[in-house]
Order: structure tokens, then C-alpha cells, then sequence
């Protein structure tokens, strides 16, 4: 540690990019007397400092840990490329930003995994600490690794890097995991010893505790406990209530820009609305809601402690949240007098949503977006994205009205059941928003310009427990095939000259199948990518293709088996063990219902029984209202 | 709207924050303090603060400034002063808030100088002129006419005649072996020079290069220029009430 408390020096600290996302000291960050600390927790965002600072779930959980007295939680983020050199050369251990002292000499290590491709950054950080990578090869030298988020959901590629996942919402379980651990201890217990018994903790999975068995064509005959009571099925956790529960009231303020340079307040949890392609939807159900008080209490008090200018709003669908209109009134008011601005993500642009955009946001510089995911209405069917193309256009027509001129569209390419008119749909669409403004604006009123629409498509990848899981997915090709047909199909449009499109990279969307969808074996894959220098490979200029390939080749995987292959409605999964409330028999009817293009209502019109409900909680019938 | 000045300070771990981000700092703690400041007007209103001379990353100081529009006519200072301290993060201080004449010029446009107190990382110092060498290359530097020294860019290199931008030149008496070098040298916005062109001007003299990342830097104070071309402390201009 260098006489500033900092543990780099202040030559490494000059000669990288940003040397702040290393020295901690940020307002609200905290730091506790070590003599009362019984259990030092560090948690991770596997990703650099500006993404992993805008995560609200280790906001939560970062607050959460310290209102404990005996327990300081601290952070760490994957150093830069030009940082990890250095610290790979010159033996220089992580460390984490409050302590400023190794990353090694912590209980627990807490990593969120909110997406595939940061993977290979989880085994930087654990090599930089020092921990073994295998969760086997640790002893009480090590801290506990524990994995968490959306990715754990299938946790099996990666389930020989991590001693405990905890598979479901952090709010409910980590006071009961931390007690056991002050126990195990003081007693002497030993590691393995207390891993068992965190097993017996609801939502607390041990991977090393379990096995698979293969079956002659590589898919799983069997996955089971090695030892007699341990859970052979592990649910879900939820939190039940979430206007009683924690939300960080003083979350840390980064001194540079973050990707969230703002308060973010979560509204809900959960999305009614059952897109098939859609993992976070199916992951948060049940659909659960704050209230109105108790947001605008949290909003206030975190606008006072962080002095932020700006609030977002957060939830997978924003315009679902029952009492929009009345939270928004109030905050509006507020929010001028307190010269504050308001974003709107993930808005369904009508009426309401374009009133209240107009309120908040300067027309000149923001955007009007559409997420129709699908180009044709029979493939929006087929996804059960309940937008149709009248709703897209009346909503697209009153902006045109109210002065916008910016359009983002989103869509994916290689959704099941797609074929090349779904595709084409795409620019006929766009053209018909290019039409709209050319009649609906005289010239001599365009002040704002012509009319611009972006049109991005991503590549779709097959995830776990979505209706989707059983498909295949298209190959590299075959999704560059359907990006050209996309971009033709703009550029034959009369109005091609306003409509810009981009798409996502291909080659990243099969590897991310693989990692979604993958077993066991495929953590021998991730290692070998590492060792050949992967790292940051969800930033596309740290990605390289071969290195995925070859470290198939080398571990005598077949991609196609992973991402290319139709599964069988008996097939048992990896992620099969894992209970998330929503039924196997509910996702494989819904995959059924998208072969025909049939429509399931969303979770407010009608309750389809897709088992969430088993929860007891939210919006499903009959549940605990708080 | 009334115009007031603030000082502060850049200490320890904070010197690696950059000058955007500094503002970005107490556009937060302005309001975490809950000051009354002055927006400017239009879509997206903005604080009315403008900063003097930027400091380099990695340096610390005692004599930053920051000027802020605020909306009190007659602002308790004490009680800013208190308030922005209590919002603020260690490292960074509020030394005085001070009520500026309304024909004041503003932080940016004013400054004309600073003066820095420099020395040697001890990681470093063993590549670098020890003490003794230090006063006889200042001394030597004293009797020359110029003092060109040769400034490279990626793209531009020219020649600066250093003499004419500095102020005062010397070396601390005091009871440590390491050098500590005093300079006040030119800040303005058109011929600003960096405390780091003197001294690898003075090491030059004797052929040395210093390493990379040798020099701990304390900028002191901040002076603006008087009628008789005397130098006033920025902290100089303002009133405390």
C-alpha cells in the first residue's frame, strides 16, 4: 500500500487509462472498523468499473451486507487490459476499492453474472486473486466463491469455478448463509463440511455436490446429489414484499462517468407480458410492484445522500406498472423543483408515454423506440411480442405529430418458425414510419429535420427456461444470409434514404448459445479460451472467434451440438434441477403455441398457469398483497 | 444572482480524479449540500460554476478555485463552507468561501499564475538530481538570459522560452535530504507552462532525464494579476461577507 492508503503505486496509477476505477474513496462508499467485522463480503461485477458500477443489484446488495454490524462489503471490478497486464507481470494481487487490501484475504467473494460472454473475466478475477480456479482445489486460505444473477440460472458451464451458487433474488437468504458461516468457523468446521451444509439453505446450490451422466449422444441421462441429503432440486428465491425490503438509500457515486450516470429506481419486478425469446421474463415472475409512497420516499432520500441530476426509471416494461400515471405526476412536479431530470426506458410509446416524454425530455435530442423484435405480425405472434403493427403505427404517427424525428427500432433475426417475408417485413415497416411523416409533416414544417429511423437487429440466442429453450439456433451463416436479406430489404424501400441499419455481430451469438445453454464439459472451454489469453470477451475488440472454436476443437465439443441442435421435448437439461416456478410443461406447451403462431394473454388479462404462482406472490391469483 | 469564490483542496487518493470529473464532483456535493446555486437557463439548466486553471492528474494542491453563482444576496459563507465540507469526500477540503465584487473576474479568465512545491517519489528519487545538484542547476538557471526549452507533442514540437513565464525559483531550506523546489510560474489560459517543463529544463542543464512519473507535484496557490503587475492570491479577491 502506497502513504495514500491506495495498494497501486503512483507510477502504475499514472501510466494506466483512468486510474480512478482503482482508487475507491467514491461518496457513499464504505468503510468499517475492522475490529467489528466478523465477515469481510466483497462483491463483483466481472466487467470494467463504468458497467459494473451501474449494476443496481450489487447497489442493493452492497447496502444490504452493510446495514449488517458485522459484516463490511466491499467491491471489485475487472481491472482494464492495461491494468491486468501490469498486474500479471509484476505479480500484483486484486484488491478490492474499499480495503484497498487483496482481493484473497476476504470470507466471501461475490460475483454477478449478468451475461455469457463476461465468463472469462470471472477466471481473470479469480487468477488475479490468487484463488484457484477450480472450487475443488480450495481450502479456508481461499474466500467462498458464490455466483449470482440471471446467468445462474444455468450454472453448469461454469460450475466447477464456484463453491455456492445462490439462484434467485439476494434479499432473502445471505443473513441465514452468514450466520452458518460465523458458526462453521468459530467451531472449526471444515470447508467442505460447512458447503454441505449451506446446501440444506433454500436457493443455495453447491455444484460440487452434484453429478452428471451422459448419455451416448452427449445429452444428460442423469444429474443428481453425490450425497445423501442434499437437495435434488434447488427453487428459486423471491422476495415476497418489496415495498419491506432493502433498497440502497445512499448508493456509491462513482467519480467518473458510468454507463448509469443517475439514481435508478427499480418500479417492479417481473414483466406480464411472456415473450418467448425472453429469459428475464420468465427468471422474475411473479410480476411484483412497489408502491407509489414508498418509491418516491426512496427517490427522494437517494436524490438527497447522491446529489444526483437525474432519475431513471427501472423495470423490464415500464408502461405495465399499474400506477405509472400517479408516480410520474408526483415525481414530475418534484423533479423540476428540484431541477432534476427524469429518463423513461422501456416505455410502449402510446398517448400517455408520449405525453409524458414531452413533459420530461427535449424532443430535439431524444428518440422515440419500438422493440417489435419481429418484422412481420405472423412472427410477432410466433413470439407472443403482443405489438401489432396498428399499435407501432398509431404510436409512430403521434409522435410524427407531437415533433419527433428520431425512431429507433429494435428486432432480432432467427427467431423459430422465421422465414425470409419476416425478414423483409423489417424494411417495409420502417418504410411505412418513413411514409407517415412525409405525409402527415409539410414541408415547410419539418423545422426538426426529416425524419431518421435506426434499425438494429441482433442475432437471437436460445436461452434457458424461455419457450425457446428446446430450438436451434441459426448458424453464423445462415444469420449473415438473413442480415443481407434484412439490409436488401431496406434498401428496396422508397423511403431507404431515412432508414439506417445496423446489426450485431454473429460469431458472439453462438457462443453466447453455447455458454447459455451449455453443461458441465463446456467449463473445460471456458478454461482453455482464458489460458490463451480470452479475456473481455463481450467487448468485440478483446473477442476472437478462434480462440472459442479452438478450444472446442481441443475439448472435442461440437458447437453444433449446443446452439444448432432441436431438442426433444424429454431432454433433460443441465438447468433442469433448478426450479424457477414456471413449469417445463407450461415453456414446452408455449413452444408449441409459436409452432402454430398462437397468442398467450398476458399475466393481467388471465392467469395461463405457468407455476409461479407457487410463490405466492404479486400479481398471481390469490397471493400475499403486503 | 450573487458571485461567491471557493477554495479547496486535492489531497491523497482524489489527485487521480481529472479536472472534468472534479466538476462532475461538485455539481453532486452542490447539491448534496444543499446550496442555492444559480441555473442557467434553457432545456437542460446547468450550475453557473466556472473553475480557474485546470490541475494536471496525479497532482495535489492546496489552492484550487471554483467560482459559483448562487441565489442567496446575502449567503451565510460559514455555513456553505460547512455544508460543502460535510458533503465532501477526504482529500478534498474547503479552505474559504469568500463573496466576490459583482466586476470581478471570473476564476477561469483571471488566473495568471501558480506556484507549486515539487519534489521526488522516493520510488524514483534515486534516479534524480539529489539536493545539492538541484540549488546549483536553479543557480546556474538564474544567470542565463533564456532558458528554451524544447516541447514535444505527438503531433507539434516547438521551442518555449521558459525565463520570461517564471515568477520565482528556489529551493526550500528546511532539514530534509530530499529537494523541495518552489516555483511560481505562468497559468494564463495563452501562455500557461507546466511545472514539469522547468524542471525537466533544469535537470537538462546537467544531461539527466528524469524517469517517468518522478515528480510529486503540490500546486500551492493561484494569483491573479494586479494593476502594478503585482501577483494577488485568487483567495485575495473576495470578502467574508
Amino acid at each position: 500500500m502506497n502513504s495514500d492508503g491506495l495498494f497501486l503505486s503512483n507510477d502504475i496509477l499514472m501510466s494506466i487509462e483512468k486510474p480512478e476505477r482503482y482508487i475507491g474513496h467514491e461518496v457513499n462508499s464504505c468503510i468499517k472498523a475492522s475490529e467489528d467485522i466478523r465477515v469481510r463480503f466483497i462483491m463483483c461485477f466481472p466487467d470494467v468499473y463504468e458497467i459494473g458500477m451501474s449494476h443496481l443489484g450489487i447497489q442493493i446488495l452492497y447496502d444490504m451486507f452493510n446495514s449488517f454490524p458485522d459484516v463490511w462489503c466491499e467491491r471489485v471490478y475487472s481491472p482494464w487490459v492495461d491494468l491486468d497486464k501490469i498486474m500479471r507481470e509484476k505479480n500484483i494481487p486484486l484488491f478490492s476499492l474499499e480495503s484497498q487490501r487483496p482481493v484473497k484475504e476476504a470470507d466471501f467473494l461475490g460475483i454477478t453474472i449478468q451475461y455469457e460472454m463476461c465468463y472469462t473475466n470471472i477466471l481473470q478475477i479469480l487468477d488475479l486473486s490468487g484463488i484457484a480456479l477450480k472450487a475443488t482445489d480450495r481450502t479456508w486460505d481461499d474466500p467462498i466463491v458464490i455466483g449470482g444473477g440471471p446467468c445462474t440460472y444455468n450454472p453448469e458451464p461454469i460450475a466447477e469455478f464456484f463453491d455456492i451458487f445462490y439462484i434467485g433474488e439476494g434479499e432473502t437468504r445471505y443473513r441465514e448463509l452468514l450466520d452458518l458461516y460465523e458458526k462453521c468457523r468459530d467451531e472449526g468446521t471444515s470447508r467442505e463440511e460447512f458447503l454441505f451444509l449451506a446446501s440444506q439453505i433454500p436457493g443455495l446450490y453447491v455444484p460440487s455436490l452434484y453429478q452428471a451422466e451422459y448419455n451416448d449422444d452427449l445429452t444428460i441421462k442423469n444429474f443428481s446429489p453425490v450425497r445423501e441429503g442434499v437437495p435434488a432440486k434447488v427453487k428459486k428465491e423471491v422476495v415476497k414484499d418489496l415495498d419491506n425490503t432493502y433498497y440502497p438509500q445512499k448508493p456509491v457515486v462513482p467519480f467518473i462517468r458510468c454507463v448509469q450516470d443517475r439514481v435508478v429506481l427499480e418500479i417492479m419486478r417481473g414483466c406480464i407480458r411472456g415473450c418467448r425469446f425472453c429469459q428475464a421474463g420468465e427468471l422474475y415472475r411473479p410480476v411484483r410492484e412497489r408502491s407509489v409512497d414508498k418509491l418516491l420516499e426512496t427517490v427522494y432520500k437517494m436524490l438527497d445522500s447522491t446529489g444526483y441530476e437525474e432519475v431513471s426509471l427501472s423495470s423490464l416494461s415500464s408502461s405495465d406498472y399499474t400506477h405509472l400515471p400517479e408516480l410520474l405526476d408526483k415525481l414530475i412536479v418534484e423533479c423540476e423543483k428540484r431541477k432534476v431530470n427524469i429518463t423513461l426506458p422501456s416505455l410502449r410509446i402510446d398517448a400517455f408515454s408520449l405525453e409524458v416524454m414531452n413533459k420530461v425530455e427535449d424532443i430535439k435530442k431524444t428518440s422515440v423506440t419500438f422493440a417489435p423484435e419481429a418484422g412481420s405480425q405472423r412472427l410477432r405472434n410466433v413470439i407472443n411480442k403482443g405489438l401489432t403493427e396498428e399499435d407501432i403505427l398509431s404510436g409512430s404517427a403521434q409522435a410524427i405529430k407531437g415533433g419527433w424525428t428520431k425512431f429507433k427500432f429494435y428486432f432480432m433475426l432467427g427467431h423459430p418458425f422465421e422465414n425470409d417475408d419476416d425478414i423483409l417485413g423489417i424494411g417495409d415497416l420502417a418504410n411505412k414510419v418513413a411514409k407517415e411523416f412525409f405525409e402527415l409533416v409539410p414541408k415547410e414544417e419539418r423545422k426538426n429535420g426529416p425524419i431518421s429511423i435506426t434499425v438494429s437487429t441482433s442475432f437471437f440466442v436460445p436461452k434457458p427456461f424461455t419457450a425457446f429453450q428446446w430450438a436451434p439456433q441459426c448458424t453464423e451463416e445462415e444469420f449473415i444470409r438473413k442480415a443481407y436479406l434484412c439490409r436488401s430489404g431496406i434498401a428496396s424501400q422508397l423511403n431507404q434514404k431515412r432508414i439506417h441499419y445496423n446489426w450485431h455481430d454473429a460469431d458472439t451469438s453462438v457462443i453466447e448459445a453455447l455458454l447459455a445453454r451449455g453443461d458441465r464439459r463446456v467449463s473445460e472451454v471456458i478454461r482453455k479460451v482464458y489460458e490463451k489469453g480470452g479475456i473481455y470477451d463481450a467487448w468485440s475488440d478483446y473477442y476472437f472467434h478462434e480462440r472459442w472454436m479452438n478450444s472446442l476443437e481441443e475439448c472435442g465439443l461440437d458447437i453444433g451440438f449446443y446452439a444448432f441442435r432441436e431438442r426433444n421435448e424429454e431432454e433433460i437439461f443441465p438447468w433442469d434441477f433448478i426450479d424457477i416456478g414456471v413449469s417445463k410443461k407450461f415453456l414446452y406447451n408455449e413452444y408449441k403455441k409459436a409452432k402454430e403462431g398462437i397468442l398467450t394473454e398476458n399475466c393481467r388479462v388471465k392467469c395461463n398457469g405457468c407455476g409461479a404462482g407457487t410463490f405466492g406472490a404479486g400479481i398471481c391469483p390469490g397471493a400475499y398483497k403486503g | 444572482m450573487t458571485k461567491i469564490r471557493i477554495r479547496f483542496t486535492k489531497h491523497g487518493a482524489v489527485r487521480y480524479i481529472g479536472h472534468l470529473d472534479v466538476m462532475r464532483y461538485f455539481q453532486k456535493t452542490i447539491r448534496r449540500a444543499g446550496i442555492n446555486v444559480s441555473y442557467s437557463g434553457g432545456y437542460s439548466p446547468h450550475q453557473i460554476m466556472t473553475f480557474a486553471a485546470p490541475l494536471g492528474v496525479g497532482l495535489e494542491s492546496d489552492g484550487e478555485y471554483m467560482d459559483l453563482g448562487i441565489e442567496d444576496e446575502k449567503p451565510d459563507l460559514a455555513m456553505i463552507k460547512d455544508s460543502l465540507n460535510a458533503s465532501s469526500v477526504p482529500g478534498i477540503r474547503i479552505l474559504s468561501v469568500k463573496k466576490l465584487p459583482e466586476d470581478a473576474g471570473n476564476a477561469m479568465a483571471s488566473v495568471y499564475a501558480s506556484s507549486y512545491e515539487i519534489s521526488f517519489y522516493d520510488d524514483k528519487k534515486d534516479q534524480c538530481p539529489d539536493k545539492d545538484l538541484m540549488k546549483e542547476l536553479i543557480s546556474r538557471s538564474q544567470t542565463l538570459d533564456t532558458m528554451i526549452y524544447h516541447k514535444e507533442t505527438k503531433k507539434t514540437s516547438r521551442d518555449i522560452d521558459l525565463k520570461q513565464f517564471i515568477y520565482e525559483l528556489y529551493i526550500k531550506e528546511d532539514e530534509n535530504d530530499k529537494p523541495y523546489i518552489c516555483m511560481t510560474i505562468n497559468s494564463s489560459s495563452s501562455d500557461s507552462i507546466k511545472p514539469g517543463f522547468v524542471m525537466e529544463y533544469l535537470c537538462g542543464l546537467e544531461d539527466i532525464k528524469l524517469p517517468d512519473n518522478s515528480l510529486q507535484i503540490t500546486r500551492l496557490d493561484m494569483f491573479t494579476l494586479g494593476e502594478n503587475g503585482e501577483l494577488i492570491s485568487m483567495d485575495d479577491i473576495g470578502s467574508d461577507e
